[in-house]
């Protein structure tokens, strides 16, 4: 309880200032507030980790830019060359066009291509970091449920306990039905991972602050994982109903009607997934990046109304942040129990109607 | 747009970390908490169901107690009962016995009376036969001095008295 306060608090009050900090940057860059610049560099992904900006000077940390060029082969640098030189051994990134703010370089006809780019980028950093985190969470955990065997545990442990048993009885269990506990690793990595880095996309200082479930790379993955586990272990009856379901014929043939909508159901349902939470993620960091903004927008108003607003921005952003630690726990609950029962419903056994035939049949 | 377009680095990366961390934790992380959870649970479950049936043994083996209690009551009872019984038996026989033997000793001391009785009176019979002789002989004397046919008188004389008068 008192760590989940100090945790509210540090991020409550340093929510603003990374922002702040941000708007610093382009401000001196360009003397005018672009708040939809502000909010998208909030949650799209860079190069470089910026973490403040101190004197006009903006200090980031480099990471690795990992590219391999069809020209040039494999390169590996720190993303600080190009504050050094705009344009390193042909690669430069693009300040506008269709790949805005990525690494292109220049083809024969002097047209901006990209090469083949897997650079540790921000989000790829604190994904990375992230998922040590977990892994040593969760193993730490294991180790102490090895050690003390059935015992009751103490402290975060318990915690962690809390969740887990949520999970497992709440949404696991009624979810898939009969083999739950096959799945039930699963679904519990995907529920940690994705609380994990919503959580630690909201404390906004290094090395945290990525918004990196709010990045459709990360939720198409977690998506096709959940895919092709729901198709992997779907039954020949999930097979049967996608292609061949008990409607109407004329639904059926000439025009397959019906199997076509249950096939492209294979598609939607995983691509809800990864829209939903991506979706939810930008959302709320957008909402608190704009009421931020309102401190610096609400300047030229006047010293009353920036006063004013200012404090009604503080206030509102509290109140957005309180929702989003609402929501991180939230969107991991709902990819879980969703995965969970599309799951149950791969893993359906012979229809309803049979059975109760049979019971027919025996009354 | 971009922002709806996946990143091929970063799925890339995405792929291998959640790859990682899939097959870590599955392999190796929730299956121990989890089966030290279920564990737990039916261990509670077990435990819960030894309380209950620890219980009714409990109860059983207390009315068993009672039963046992009330039996040995009611036994008690009885060989108390049995106990008076044979006490009275015993007091009515030794009694009984005891009453004979009185009757028997009374009976003896009758007998023995009897007989004392009539030594006594043979005795009385030969003593009144030798006073009535010395006094009849002191009579006579004077006047009989034939011995053997005075004693003849006499004892007829003492038949005729009817003896048995004296006899009860």
């Amino acid at each position: 309880m008192k760590c989940c306060f100090v945790y509210i608090i540090c991020f409550l009050a340093f929510s603003p200032f990374k922002i702040l900090a941000q708007n610093n940057n382009y401000e001196g860059k360009r003397k005018e507030i672009d708040v939809r610049e502000i909010i998208l560099t909030e949650v799209s992904d860079s190069y470089e980790w910026y973490i403040t900006t101190w004197k006009s000077k903006s200090i980031s940390i480099p990471l690795p830019v990992i590219l391999h060029s069809n020209n040039s082969g494999w390169h590996v640098f720190m993303s600080s060359k190009f504050e050094e030189q705009p344009v390193y051994k042909g690669f430069y990134i693009a300040k506008e066009g269709k790949y805005k703010d990525k690494i292109v370089e220049l083809d024969e006809n002097g047209k901006e291509i990209r090469p083949l780019d897997i650079s540790l980028t921000k989000t790829a950093t604190a994904l990375i970091f992230n998922s040590v985190l977990l892994i040593i969470l969760i193993m730490s955990i294991a180790h102490y449920y090895k050690k003390d065997g059935i015992f009751p545990k103490k402290g975060f442990v318990i915690l962690m306990e809390m969740l887990i048993v949520d999970i497992y009885e709440g949404v696991i269990k009624p979810s898939i039905g009969n083999d739950y506990r096959r799945y039930a690793p699963y679904l519990l990595t995907v529920f940690f991972f994705i609380f994990l880095n919503n959580l630690m996309g909201l404390i906004p200082f290094f090395p945290f602050g990525a918004t990196v479930t709010g990045n459709i790379a990360i939720t198409f993955t977690l998506a096709l994982f959940t895919m092709l586990i729901v198709n992997f272990s779907g039954t020949k009856e999930y097979w049967k109903e996608i292609f061949w379901p008990e409607v109407p014929a004329w639904l059926k043939v000439p025009v397959p009607l019906m199997p076509a909508v249950e096939f492209i159901g294979i598609f939607t349902k995983p691509f809800a997934l990864m829209i939903r939470l991506f979706a939810n993620i930008v959302g709320g960091h957008s909402i608190v990046g704009g009421l931020v903004c309102l401190v610096f927008v609400t300047v030229k108003l006047g010293t009353t109304i920036n006063v004013t607003m200012s404090a009604l921005s503080v206030i509102f952003t509290v109140f957005i942040d309180l929702i989003e630690l609402l929501i991180a726990y939230i969107q991991a609950y709902i990819f879980t129990m969703l995965s969970a029962v599309f799951i149950g419903l791969a893993r359906v056994e012979p229809s309803h109607k049979q059975a109760a035939k049979e019971v027919v049949k025996q009354v | 747009m971009s922002l709806l377009m996946p990143d091929f680095g970063l799925f890339f990366w995405m792929m291998l970390s959640f790859g990682i961390v899939v097959f870590i934790l599955v392999k190796f992380g929730f299956p121990a908490i989890l089966q030290m959870i279920e564990k737990r649970r039916s261990y509670i479950e077990e435990s819960l169901l030894e309380a209950e049936n620890a219980r009714k043994e409990l109860e059983e083996i207390k009315t068993e107690a009672k039963k046992i209690q009330d039996e040995a009551f009611l036994n008690r009872k009885k060989i108390l009962d049995e106990t008076t019984e044979i006490k009275n038996a015993l007091i009515k026989e030794a009694k009984e016995k005891a009453f004979i033997e009185a009757e028997k000793i009374m009976e003896e001391a009758k007998k023995q009376i009897r007989y004392e009785k009539m030594m006594a009176l043979q005795e009385i019979k030969q003593q009144v036969a030798e006073i009535s002789i010395a006094v009849s002989e002191k009579l006579l004397q004077s006047k009989l001095n034939d011995k053997p046919a005075q004693m003849e008188i006499i004892n007829r004389m003492l038949e005729k008295m009817d003896i048995g008068k004296f006899g009860n």
